[in-house]
């Protein structure tokens, strides 16, 4: 049992840095009063690409997985010129944006050849002499880059977002754009740049799934994580630690759900691969329950913004 | 003497809306300076031209002598400009340290927040207030709010201050405190702009005063050589000054409330013990600094939310405490919404819709299934020509293109259009210029001298003091003291701010 814990747990890091990393890319986003809903589209941009990147470049993980921030940041212009410059619904540009990011990814890596295809992929590092602690060195330091660089991540943003002006600015833009803007403040500039930063920090996330943990790219890879992470952000109150908490959660769920089935435990094998959803339902359900009027949510999430001229 | 700032001949249109047609304006160093002007004369549009918000289409701006362009907000910061705002350009969930330090970035994060605390500690003794810099703005009142934006100019080294109508928002005793600092900072060589529409402030408080009037600037002149009358005549260019008409025919009550209180399930209690009475014939005034639980009173009157305990009677016969807003439409209560564009009026929907959907149940209109719209579109015709809503060039126009004070009137006209006993007023006049409110008055007084009895919320002192035939103040949820019109303004006003 104990034996079955651990292994449990050692794999639980490489289901959660997916849901931390794209949790976080919303928040980034999100901070700035862009409601993003691509964010399923930008996981398989970020997928395919560090896939593909690996095939053809060969050899480097990290470089791939570059690639696929640099690809997602990149489609993510399309979505920034929506809804900065055309002041586009916000609902209706996120959506379209999934759909166009699947049939993208389809269409290319079809093209390309590298559907199915096994690549290489990200290697643990042992950060000695950590590692050879008992339990916590294996589950904490026996892990690979993106694990590391995303607590990191998360750290850099942590510092950004309470203590420096950038952070203030991001904040104020998307709680008051007006005031802002008033504060000399460049808020389609700060929304623009707060949609890139999200959409690369999708995309790594995504790509860590078929360069880090699949080893493969299959079409539609993402498999709904996209939709969970926005989840989570609500769970999180837009909150960058409870996102991570959150995330850590949906992990080991997802990695129990195959654990479970070969321990011969006889569940229903729909019923465990639904779980995650029926979680995040419970918590969509929770957090409406809850009708807090501090629901951390950034108070002009999904307003365009105008300088208030005469209307 | 070098002017602080001077525009000459500003244009600016919105979308083909001439909002300010060539505006001189001169303001010196070391003087108060009244901007007069009903709504929607230019006065707002041309000060957020000046503060770097809007780009004027023509006309040069100079600051101290010399000829500047302002393209944005940081410019005008860096020559020294302020403004605060009507609404306030504040973020809520931030601290006022915070708020302060996102519109004053030098020196970056932690040392710009060492150097706000000194510049605050220094300007403390000069201006003799202090406010909560922890706390988030979102949680401070509306008066300690505009403290917050004062301090953000003044950190910023503003030499030339633009506050837009901020004495709306306060009571008389914070006004004056106001007002008295205003004067002190000119007194230190600061340039003071007070947009306003209040005639009293400015006769008391500023040094020189310009008029401004459909977006041109009219006249500029020292108050002391004008009367109020004849700055009345400035300001809306005929005169009209209303007098009150006290009540003739007080008869029966019509409406009362008997320890209403509202709360209940958790939330907190915003009303509690309300005990009021209004007879047909007259109207009651409710006074009050906005957020003491008018709102709350008005909302369980429409029937939109519902009192936690206390009962409403209509007529001293029919309990309608629990009456869903249709049954008390029915029964002769009619409402002019505070909001008359989230309560009054679907922006979206046609004016003879909105003018419709008051009866729409009685059945004149048509069934559920099929609406007879010649007889709305008929039925509305006849009212908007009867009430003088003006600017209505289709009856199928939209309702939100209707101005302010033209939107009011098709509200009061549906409204009204059932003979009502009880009418509830939720501040009918804000946001309107002088001709408008005083159409909006007539219309109630009316209403009143028909034998309906009225219920006047209003923030507006005055427009109380000259409505109503009896006066209830509000204070923390409470109704706190009730005064036989006229009253005296100085005993209002102690029982709206004291914390007894």
């Amino acid at each position: 049992m104990a034996d079955f814990i651990l292994n449990w747990l050692v794999v639980s890091p490489a289901f959660a840095v997916p849901f931390a990393l794209a949790a976080l890319g919303l928040i980034v986003a999100e901070k700035s009063g862009v409601l993003f809903l691509g964010a399923e589209g930008f996981m398989l941009v970020g997928a395919m690409t560090g896939a593909g990147a690996l095939i053809v470049m060969g050899g480097h993980p990290l470089l791939a997985l570059l690639a696929a921030m640099l690809a997602a940041a990149l489609v993510s212009l399309i979505f920034a010129f929506l809804v900065v410059v055309l002041r586009v619904d916000q609902i209706i540009a996120g959506l379209s944006m999934v759909f166009l990011c699947q049939g993208l990814t389809s269409l290319i890596s079809t093209q390309q050849g590298w559907t199915n295809r096994p690549i290489s992929g990200l290697d643990p590092i042992a950060l000695w002499p950590l590692s050879e602690l008992p339990v916590l060195g294996r589950l904490l330091f026996h892990q690979d880059a993106v694990f590391y660089a995303t607590i990191v991540i998360f750290i850099a943003f942590h510092w950004v977002s309470t203590r420096s002006l950038l952070g203030l600015r991001l904040k104020a833009v998307g709680e008051n754009p007006d005031a802002a803007d008033a504060a000399g403040v460049n808020v389609g500039l700060y929304r623009f740049g707060a949609v890139l930063c999200g959409a690369a920090l999708i995309g790594l996330a995504g790509a860590y799934l078929s360069v880090g943990v699949a080893k493969i790219w299959v079409d539609g890879m993402a498999g709904g994580r996209g939709w969970i992470a926005i989840a989570l952000v609500i769970f999180a109150r837009w909150q960058p630690w409870r996102a991570l908490a959150g995330a850590v959660l949906f992990g080991c769920i997802e990695a129990l759900i195959p654990r479970i089935a070969a321990a011969g435990i006889q569940v229903p094998q729909y019923f465990m691969l639904m779980t995650p959803y029926v979680a995040t339902l419970a918590v969509m359900i929770w957090a409406a329950l809850l009708r807090s009027p501090r629901t951390g949510q950034p108070a002009s999430l999904g307003t365009p913004f105008v300088r208030e001229e005469r209307r | 003497m070098t002017s602080a700032l001077e525009l000459s001949g500003i244009s600016k249109s919105f979308d083909g809306f001439r909002a300010i047609a060539a505006a001189d304006l001169d303001v010196r160093s070391g003087e108060v300076h009244a901007l007069l002007g009903e709504n929607g004369a230019g006065k707002s549009s041309l000060m957020n031209i000046v503060a770097g918000l809007y780009a004027p289409d023509e006309g040069t701006i100079r600051v101290q002598g010399r000829p500047v362009r302002i393209g944005g907000p940081l410019d005008a910061r860096r020559l020294g400009i302020g403004m605060v705002h009507q609404h306030y350009k504040l973020v809520k969930s931030f601290s006022a340290l915070e708020n302060i330090l996102l519109a004053n970035p030098e020196g970056g994060f932690a040392r710009g927040r060492a150097t706000i605390d000194t510049a605050l500690a220094r300007l403390a003794d000069s201006i003799g207030f202090t406010v909560d810099l922890t706390k988030p703005v979102g949680a401070l009142s509306i008066a300690e709010q505009q403290r917050v934006e004062i301090l953000k100019m003044l950190v910023g080294g503003a030499r030339l201050l633009i506050l837009d109508e901020p004495t709306a928002v306060l009571t008389d005793m914070e006004a004056e405190r106001l007002l008295a600092m205003l004067r002190h900072l000119a007194s230190e060589g600061a340039a003071v702009i007070l947009v306003t529409h209040k005639l009293g402030d400015v006769m008391r408080h500023a040094d020189r005063l310009t008029v401004m009037r459909n977006g041109k600037t009219i006249a500029t002149a020292t108050p002391g050589t004008l009367n109020a009358g004849e700055l009345t005549k400035l300001v809306v260019g005929t005169t009209t000054t209303e007098c009150a008409a006290p009540a003739q025919n007080v008869g029966a009550p019509v409406l009362s409330l008997t320890s209403v209180s509202s709360g209940g399930n958790g939330r907190r209690e915003t009303l509690s013990d309300v005990t009021l009475r209004i007879c047909s014939g007259e109207i009651y005034g409710l006074a009050g600094v906005g957020g003491n639980g008018q709102t709350e009173l008005a909302e369980i009157l429409m029937g939109v939310a519902t009192a936690a305990a206390g009962r409403i009677m209509l007529e001293e016969t029919v309990n309608i405490t629990h009456a869903a807003p249709k049954t008390r439409r029915a029964k002769g209560l009619a409402v002019i919404p505070a909001d008359r564009h989230s309560y009054g009026l679907a922006s979206e929907l046609s004016i003879a819709d909105n003018y419709a959907i008051g009866d729409v149940y009685s059945g004149k209109y048509g069934g559920v299934l099929r609406m007879k719209s010649s007889v709305a579109q008929s039925a509305a015709g006849v009212a908007v020509a009867a009430h003088d809503v003006q600017g209505v060039r289709s009856l199928a126009h939209k309702a939100a293109l209707l101005s302010g004070g033209n939107a009011q009137k098709l509200v009061i006209a549906r409204e009204f259009a059932g003979a009502p006993r009880v009418i509830l007023a939720h501040s009918p006049s804000r946001g309107l210029d002088v001709r408008a409110a005083a159409a909006v008055h007539a219309r109630l007084r009316s209403a009143r001298d028909g034998g309906a009895g009225i219920l006047l919320i209003s923030e507006d002192l005055d427009e109380i003091l000259l409505l109503a035939d009896r006066i209830g103040v509000m204070n923390r949820g409470r109704l706190v003291a009730e005064f036989a019109a006229p009253a005296d303004r100085q005993a209002v006003g102690e029982a709206m701010v004291s914390h007894g």
